[in-house]
């Protein structure tokens, strides 16, 4: 009944007619990408710091974030469905798989923000008799929150796309609409789902991007 | 030289040498002596290993061979931290910290050593007035609201904001124009002189050299070509320092008419 209705006036009133679910959807799509992003700020930025000074960790987990960021998106939600504790069917592979994802720009642009300081900054500090934690804290982390806070804007904007992709293993999200859309060969519901979409990932762009000027502008 | 008062030396290089990991030396056989309240001027071209000797001082570099001595002791066996602490460090690029306004740059040792902050606002209000800025303008400014000049006064207040002993200078008026440069040169001698600090500067510049310097360590490849006094140098026979020298006269056809 709902595709009649849809197919016969346009993706508005699809939309207005129901708002309930999209409203849900849209929300359940945003709790997903909340709580992946926490996660991986929360592992990517003291990752990228711990990075600065130990160059033999470089390497790995680099490595290992960038391996992660070539696994097709479809793929990694499918590999993690067996794996125990983190897997199975729902919202919870679909926060780890969206964790995973979110890590590389994090950490990458955390340790470039902090190694890209000013050289004659970190000198002065140092001649100052400042010691690794104070220069850490008091200056190239202060120094490097827009480079930052960059790496968590990209990451947020690949985790609204991919979150799309969650629906696939039950967990919701907007992804609903575009998987069924395709499945009814209905573009109206494609695009119900995948609007909204867009415009989240675009909302989320503008507003970490304005954070960003602000404390580049400091 | 019987006028020159001997005293035991604040910085003592004691057969030095610092190689790059790749084993290229930047110094070797380094052998100086810096006495109390001298201003020791570091003369040499661009690779003479000027800077190089000066990082050895406050340990931003270690010796690989021979030792640094500061205050009687080698700076291997002080406390990095405590050792630069002791060292107020002026470079050429100022390094001042573009999140800290003036007053907290120049109160940054200070800080550090975690003085009371009536006492910081104190000191820094006095350091600021002392390289020519006034406190009630400049103390809230940010570094990117300064002109060349008043930056690097900032980086001079700073470096003398816990009072220490020891003062390096690396090139510290190079950035500057040509004006601004004998304007600070000229204010940074009455400083001198009133403070009594045992200076280590580096400069390139043979008149600044000359201007400041209570001896002028003259550095060729590497090596310490000789130490004169300023007088001796305009007359010394080795090459380096007629080049030197020669350019000061050059300079001097030029540069007043």
């Amino acid at each position: 009944m709902e595709t009649l209705a849809a197919s016969s006036t346009g993706l508005l009133d699809f939309i207005i007619a129901n708002r309930g679910e999209v409203l849900e959807l849209t929300l359940e799509h945003l709790t997903l990408v909340a709580v992946a992003m926490l996660f991986a700020v929360a592992a990517g930025v003291p990752l990228g710091i711990a990075l600065v000074r130990r160059a033999g960790l470089r390497r790995w987990v680099l490595g290992a974030a960038n391996i992660v960021q070539t696994v097709p998106s479809l793929a990694l939600f499918g590999f993690l469905i067996p794996v125990p504790l983190i897997g199975g069917i729902g919202g919870r592979t679909a926060i780890v798989a969206l964790t995973l994802y979110a890590l590389l720009p994090i950490i990458r642009n955390t340790y470039a923000g902090l190694t890209g300081v000013d050289p004659a900054i970190v000198e002065a500090a140092r001649g100052m008799g400042m010691t690794d934690r104070q220069l850490l804290w008091q200056v190239q982390v202060p120094l490097s929150l827009s480079v930052i806070l960059a790496g968590i804007r990209v990451a947020a904007v690949i985790s609204v796309g991919v979150a799309t992709i969650a629906a696939a293993i039950g967990a919701g999200g907007l992804g609903t609409y575009i998987f069924r859309g395709v499945a009814m060969v209905n573009n109206q519901v494609i695009l119900a789902g995948a609007i909204p979409a867009a415009i989240l990932a675009l909302l989320a762009d503008a507003g970490l991007g304005w954070a960003e000027r602000r404390l580049a502008a400091r | 030289m019987s006028g020159v008062q001997q005293s035991e030396p604040v910085i003592e290089f004691r057969d030095v040498a610092f190689h790059l990991d790749g084993g290229a030396a930047l110094v070797s056989g380094l052998s100086i002596e810096v006495r109390v309240g001298e201003t020791l001027v570091l003369l040499g071209r661009s690779g003479s290993g000027k800077t190089t000797t000066l990082k050895l001082i406050n340990r931003l570099l270690e010796p690989t061979a021979g030792e640094v001595r500061v205050e009687g002791r080698a700076t291997m066996e002080w406390d990095p931290i405590r050792l630069r602490r002791r060292i107020g460090y002026v470079i050429q690029e100022v390094g001042l910290f573009p999140h800290f306004n003036v007053a907290q740059n120049v109160g940054l040792v200070p800080a550090l050593e975690n003085w009371e902050p009536e006492r910081t606002r104190a000191r820094v209000a006095e350091l600021l007035a002392l390289v020519g800025l006034a406190p009630e303008t400049f103390a809230r400014r940010r570094p990117a609201e300064l002109s060349g000049g008043q930056r690097q006064r900032v980086g001079v207040a700073r470096a003398l904001a816990a009072d220490p002993p020891l003062l390096l200078m690396d090139e510290p008026f190079g950035a500057l124009d040509p004006v601004t440069r004998a304007e600070i040169q000229r204010e940074f001698r009455g400083l001198q002189q009133r403070l009594g600090k045992t200076i280590v500067f580096v400069t390139h510049d043979v008149r600044e050299a000359l201007l400041l310097g209570t001896r002028i360590a003259l550095f060729d490849r590497g090596r310490l070509a000789g130490i004169y006094a300023p007088r001796e140098f305009l007359r010394a026979s080795d090459p380096m320092a007629a080049e030197f020298a020669a350019a000061a006269r050059y300079d001097d056809l030029f540069g007043e008419q």
